[in-house]
Formats: C-alpha cells, sequence, structure tokens
C-alpha cells in the first residue's frame, strides 16, 4: 500500500491512541508521544511497525499521541489511518 | 443462558477494554447507532483487532451491525464474519426478505472465510411498525435466527407514540415478539431500559418483561446488569417450589396414580413443564435445583 495523503484516526481520550499518517520518502518514520513513553515505547514502536509491515506499507510518517492504549488498540488506529491515507490515492 | 446483554459501543476503546466485567451474560459490541457514520470504518478495525486480542472470559460476544440500506451492511458483514462471532444482531429487520439478503451475505463470507455454513447466527432487533407485525415470519423465516430482540426507542418513533416510564405505548409490541418467538422456537429478549438512574423503575420494568416470557434483557449501562441478571434468575421460592413439584410427580409415578396434586392444586402438565424449566435455568446458573 502506498501512502499519499495525510489522514488520522483515534481520539485522545482515556486508553486511545491518535494516529497521524502522512507520506514519507525515508522508509518508516515513527514518533511517538505516551503518557507511558518511559516503560512502553519499545512495545508501542514494534505494535506499528508490526502493522504497517502487516499492510505492505514501506513509506509513511506514523506520529503517536498516546493515552495508554493497550497493543490492539493502538494496532487498530494504526490500520484505520493507513487505509484512510492509502484509499485517498484510490 | 442469556439474561442480560450490555450493549458496548465499537469505538470506544477503554469500553471495550472493560466490556466482560460487568456480569452481563453476553455483550453487543455496537457498530451502529453508537459510532458515528464517519467512523465506522475505524470502529470496525478496533472490534477485530479487540477480539483478536483481548480474552472476553465468561461472556458471549453479539456484534450490532448497521441496516440494510445504510451503506454500511456488507462491510459490517465481511469484517466481523471472519471472526466466528456466534451471533451477529442485523438492524431494523422489517421483514424476512431483510433476513433473506443478510443471510445470504453472512453464507457469502463464511464460504470465503472457510468457515462451516451456518455457524454464524443472527438476532433481529425489531424496531420498526412492519417488523414487529411480521415479528413471526422474520424469527421462522432461516435456521440463522436464534432470537429476536425488541428495539422499542426507533419503534416508538416509527409508531409516533409517546416513549414512558411505564411503556404501555409498547405492551402490544413485547406481546407480538414474545408470541412470535415462542411459537418458532426461538429466544427474545427485551429492549433497554433507558433511565440510568431509576434502579426501581429498572427493577419493576425488568420484573414484567420476565412476567411476559422474554428470556431476558439488553442494558445501556453496566449499572443495570445485576438487577436485570436477578429479575431473569429464578428465585429460590421458585426453585424449591419447583423441586417439590418434581418429587411429587415422581411419588405419585411410584404409587401408579395419574393425577397427582400439591399444597391441594392439581399438578398438571404445563406446571410441570414450568417446573423443569426453573429446575434447569437454575442448574445453569449454578443455583442448585437438581437433587
Amino acid at each position: 500500500m502506498k501512502i499519499t495523503s495525510r489522514a488520522v484516526a483515534g481520539t485522545l481520550e482515556s486508553n486511545d491512541v491518535l494516529v497521524t499518517v502522512s507520506p514519507g520518502a525515508k522508509g518508516l518514520e515513527v514518533a511517538v508521544d505516551s503518557i507511558v513513553l518511559n516503560q512502553f515505547e519499545a512495545q508501542i514502536r514494534q505494535a506499528v511497525t508490526d502493522t504497517a509491515r502487516e499492510m505492505g506499507v514501506q513509506e509513511a510518517r506514523i506520529e503517536l499521541n498516546d493515552r495508554g492504549a493497550l497493543e490492539c488498540t493502538i494496532k487498530a488506529r494504526v490500520e484505520t489511518a493507513l487505509r484512510r491515507a492509502g484509499e485517498a490515492a484510490v | 443462558m442469556r439474561r442480560s446483554m450490555l450493549f458496548v459501543p465499537g469505538n470506544s476503546p477503554g469500553m471495550l477494554l472493560s466490556a466482560d466485567i460487568h456480569q452481563a451474560d453476553a455483550v453487543i459490541l455496537d457498530l451502529e447507532d453508537a459510532v458515528a457514520p464517519n467512523q465506522k470504518d475505524a470502529a470496525r478495525v478496533l472490534v477485530r483487532r479487540a477480539l483478536l486480542g483481548l480474552p472476553y472470559r465468561g461472556v458471549e460476544i453479539i456484534i450490532r451491525i448497521n441496516p440494510l440500506g445504510s451503506g454500511f451492511t456488507r462491510d459490517d458483514i465481511f469484517a466481523m464474519v471472519p471472526l466466528k462471532p456466534k451471533l451477529l444482531m442485523p438492524t431494523k429487520v422489517s421483514g424476512p426478505q431483510d433476513i433473506h439478503e443478510i443471510s445470504a451475505m453472512v453464507a457469502q463470507a463464511e464460504q470465503e472465510n472457510g468457515l462451516e455454513a451456518g455457524s454464524v447466527g443472527l438476532l433481529p432487533l425489531l424496531e420498526t411498525a412492519a417488523g414487529i407485525e411480521n415479528a413471526y415470519l422474520i424469527a421462522s423465516c432461516d435456521p440463522r435466527v436464534k432470537a429476536i430482540f425488541l428495539g422499542a426507542e426507533d419503534l416508538s418513533s416509527d409508531l409516533q407514540a409517546v416513549r414512558s416510564l411505564k411503556g404501555d405505548e409498547i405492551l402490544y409490541a413485547r406481546g407480538r415478539v414474545v408470541v412470535a418467538a415462542r411459537a418458532a422456537g426461538v429466544e427474545v429478549y427485551d429492549t433497554p431500559f433507558t433511565d440510568v438512574n431509576d434502579e426501581e423503575g429498572l427493577e419493576k420494568d425488568a420484573a414484567f418483561a420476565r412476567a411476559l416470557g422474554f428470556t431476558g434483557k439488553a442494558a445501556i449501562s453496566p449499572r443495570h446488569i445485576p438487577a436485570i441478571n436477578a429479575a431473569f434468575s429464578p428465585s429460590q421460592e421458585e426453585i424449591s417450589y419447583a423441586m417439590e413439584v418434581m418429587a411429587a410427580i415422581e411419588e405419585g409415578q411410584k404409587q401408579g396414580r395419574g393425577a397427582v396434586s400439591l399444597r391441594g392444586k392439581m399438578i398438571d402438565k404445563p406446571i410441570v413443564d414450568r417446573a423443569r424449566r426453573v429446575l434447569d435455568n437454575a442448574e445453569a446458573l449454578g443455583l442448585g435445583g437438581r437433587t
């Protein structure tokens, strides 16, 4: 999937994460801001890259503003944002 | 046994996360009214990821999907069927033709995902005047239909009725769906009580629904679950009486008597059937009941 536009998914509510996806040119660029950054940054980044790979996305900038989301929520919001950013190109 | 069914918004991670902690017998993960039209895609993905990633112990999962004509039904079905839900809840079902159309989509999704044909059941939500009038046809038109569910809020609007605490305006609909479901041999569930803070009103409403013959009742608040579970569970008095009935029948059979009485009243077949149901339900709920 090629990311050609900017898209957002999720919210800033507790247990959720706001994900912003935009086109990138240097592979996967992941920026994470989280209330649990010190404890879980590696796991959050892993969830993001796993989801992007699963969807065949090789180049994108993915920004997360995390409010304590579980792994399944992070993956869901990243997937939705990637789909929205990719769909716009169709 | 489904006494209580809790509605949980499909696009709310916090509520999805805690869906199984409220002692509801089932949770209805909602892709319909609780989700804004521009978030339907997000809700489908979130519900799918939640069901794959969270354990949901001790609670049955039902997924409420968007109605035909909304433009979302097909996407809902093809996103949810691979998760092998026991039940999908189609909404605003008005006649058997709606069930045929939805059932065909579910069958296609089952086939494409290698699932056994007919493994995903339907629990149609009847919330239109036409749906109530066609309740028996809906309940009996397809083996996928395992139960029917009364939705009073949309129904009241369709009827141009005024919603009240007592619910006189939905009495006919309640009776109609119970008769239809029992005639078709499926279960039947009552509409939620919508005042979150009126405990007494909830208890009366749930007791009345049980007396009418409903199997259980939905809830829009976790706070309603204990009262609904209590209303749809057999009481100790009912269990004791049912045990006495079964003991009297057994004794009568031993003595070769055709007619048996208990507490001065004849025990006929409907009383025995009711006693068996009470004991079956008590056993299923771990309340004892079988000796």
